[in-house]
């Protein structure tokens, strides 16, 4: 174990179509951030933003666009970016700040303002970068790779489409009570069914949609949180940032084609679950010791690859997790009780942040109708184009 | 005139020989192969190969997952003239003697009904689009006909 820092105050802008700048979000977030922790800005030593490509400049200097849209005050400001992982790539950040004694008090923010549809590439002819390949010579949009995935769980383990609109219906059950969401109504199967198919075996309600929103923590030290009086802080034990093993020989976004395997090797350790055992390690505890789980369902198929990656069942058993209800509010471990990315949608730099803001309420006891009782410890999971995972354990 | 044909990208694959292969690239220190190519640096860890050659792939492969785009695909996918999109399939394909998974399009006609995971299919010619009075070409993948026992 590295060492904890504190959640002194975590805040969200609602997610949805607004039509407004990610800095107006994003300010808003953070507003509500440093309201939670009681602190004012000029308290604030460091801001760590998490980038936004979609949004020009301003979008690649978050932490500087932030910065001034609060007010220059002199602090230090960072900006990361590693897609889907943004966030926890800036918390990851802010708390080797703390850790290290570069900073007491650390801002972090994440907003995207999201266009409509699939995700694109940056523009030009750029035959250099992968991402803009996939789309030029296959039209493979995010969808079509989850959708990969989901027929092989569908032809390896008997998954049916009836399991993945399963997930569905129980992330909007949970997000329909919570106030953040971009989605506040239940959905049954029935309806999941009805929607067209965007690249098969999924439907559009097993994907995700892109969404405006905006997340924002206030971290400090375990000293820092003593002299704000707080007793008993949320802490953050772990943030994983492990990259894949080479050869990678699982296809991934936004590859076109897998590493190959040297005759007579064993194969590599596949990196979605590296992600989970790095921070369980970090965290010394196991997916036993957990209350929930906020995993990044970009579809719902791959909420069920996040519980045999976390660990929570054997490879293949996750819809069987899911069918006992062990998965839904009320069951053994929650998964996804803010109501995931199934109830937000997709506002890429803010998700992994929003993730963190779920677990501190959960933790306090602050989360109302989806209050997952008792709650003690929980992690987050996801994952970034281009080889970025992430991972963060936060215990009370 | 019939529009010029052109590779949507260039030394991917190629019918030299009259036999249409992928054309990958093996680092000469390790073994590693690569597609799309690497021609500069061998990207294994413990490998600081610069000398990667040409290699054609596996002609033939299994299915290891399929599905299709019933949505028009944002630029620069070179999906023609605005009008009814036409669902196409994409198939990822398992080449057992590299160990690895290359993806591609299905074949005209090849829709998810056709397909199963572990399919044996090859790789073909095929048209990517037109674009700029250009035509595009690229891979397909397409089911291996039963051969006669």
């Amino acid at each position: 174990m590295t060492g904890e820092v504190a959640v002194l105050g975590a805040g969200m802008h609602p997610w949805g179509k607004w039509g407004r700048s990610f800095v107006e979000y994003g300010t808003k977030a953070a507003r509500a951030a440093l309201a939670d922790a009681g602190l004012q800005w000029s308290a604030i030593q460091s801001v760590v933003g998490a980038n936004t490509v979609r949004c020009g400049y301003p979008g690649q200097v978050s932490g500087a666009t932030f910065a001034r849209a609060l007010g220059w005050q002199g602090a230090r400001v960072t900006s990361v970016y590693a897609a889907c992982a943004s966030g926890a790539r800036a918390i990851d950040t802010a708390r080797a700040q703390i850790l290290s004694g570069m900073a007491d008090t650390v801002l972090v923010v994440g907003s995207d303002a999201a266009p409509k549809g699939f995700f694109a590439p940056a523009g030009g002819e750029r035959p250099d970068d992968p991402d803009w390949l996939r789309f030029r010579v296959l039209g493979a949009t995010n969808p079509a790779y989850f959708a990969l995935w989901a027929r092989r769980r569908m032809a390896m383990y008997g998954d049916t489409a009836e399991d993945f609109a399963r997930v569905k219906v129980k992330n909007a059950a949970a997000g329909a009570a919570n106030p953040y969401a971009r989605y506040r109504s239940p959905v049954t199967a029935e309806e999941v069914a009805a929607s067209p198919v965007v690249a098969d075996p999924l439907r559009l309600l097993d994907i995700c949609a892109t969404s405006d929103g905006a997340a924002a923590l206030v971290l400090g030290s375990m000293e820092t949180a003593r002299r704000l009086g707080m007793r008993r802080p949320v802490r953050i034990r772990a943030v994983s940032s492990v990259s894949p093993s080479h050869p990678r020989t699982a296809l991934d976004l936004p590859d076109i084609a897998t590493d190959s395997a040297p005759p007579g090797s064993p194969a590599s350790d596949p990196f979605r679950p590296s992600i989970a055992r790095a921070a369980y390690e970090e965290a010394g505890l196991g997916p036993e010791d957990l209350s929930l789980a906020e995993v990044y369902d970009l579809s719902t198929a791959l909420e069920l690859e996040w519980y045999e990656d976390l660990g929570l069942c054997g490879p293949g058993e996750g819809a069987k997790l899911l069918r006992e209800g062990a998965t839904a509010l009320g069951g053994r471990i929650p998964v996804n009780p803010s109501g995931g990315l199934a109830s937000f949608g997709e506002a890429v730099p803010a998700q992994a942040i929003a993730q963190v803001c779920e677990l501190t309420q959960q933790l306090r006891g602050q989360a109302g109708e989806r209050q997952v009782a008792g709650a003690s410890a929980g992690i987050t999971v996801n994952q970034g184009l281009f080889g970025h995972g992430s991972s963060v354990v936060a215990v009370r | 005139m019939s529009p010029t044909r052109v590779p949507v990208v260039d030394g991917w694959f190629s019918s030299e020989g009259g036999e249409f292969r992928l054309l990958g690239t093996c680092c000469r220190g390790c073994g590693a192969v690569y597609f799309p190519r690497e021609d500069v640096f061998c990207r294994a860890p413990g490998c600081a190969g610069t000398e990667l050659t040409e290699m054609p792939l596996s002609r033939r492969g299994r299915v290891w997952s399929y599905t299709d785009g019933r949505y028009r695909p944002p630029a620069p996918f070179p999906s023609g003239p605005e009008g009814e999109w036409r669902p196409y399939t994409l198939i990822a394909v398992e080449l057992a003697a590299e160990r690895m998974v290359v993806l591609g399009q299905g074949a005209p006609g090849v829709t998810v009904a056709d397909l199963a995971v572990g399919m044996e299919v090859e790789v073909v010619p095929g048209v990517l689009g037109e674009e700029g009075g250009r035509t595009l070409t690229t891979w397909h993948w397409r089911p291996v006909a039963e051969e006669a026992s």
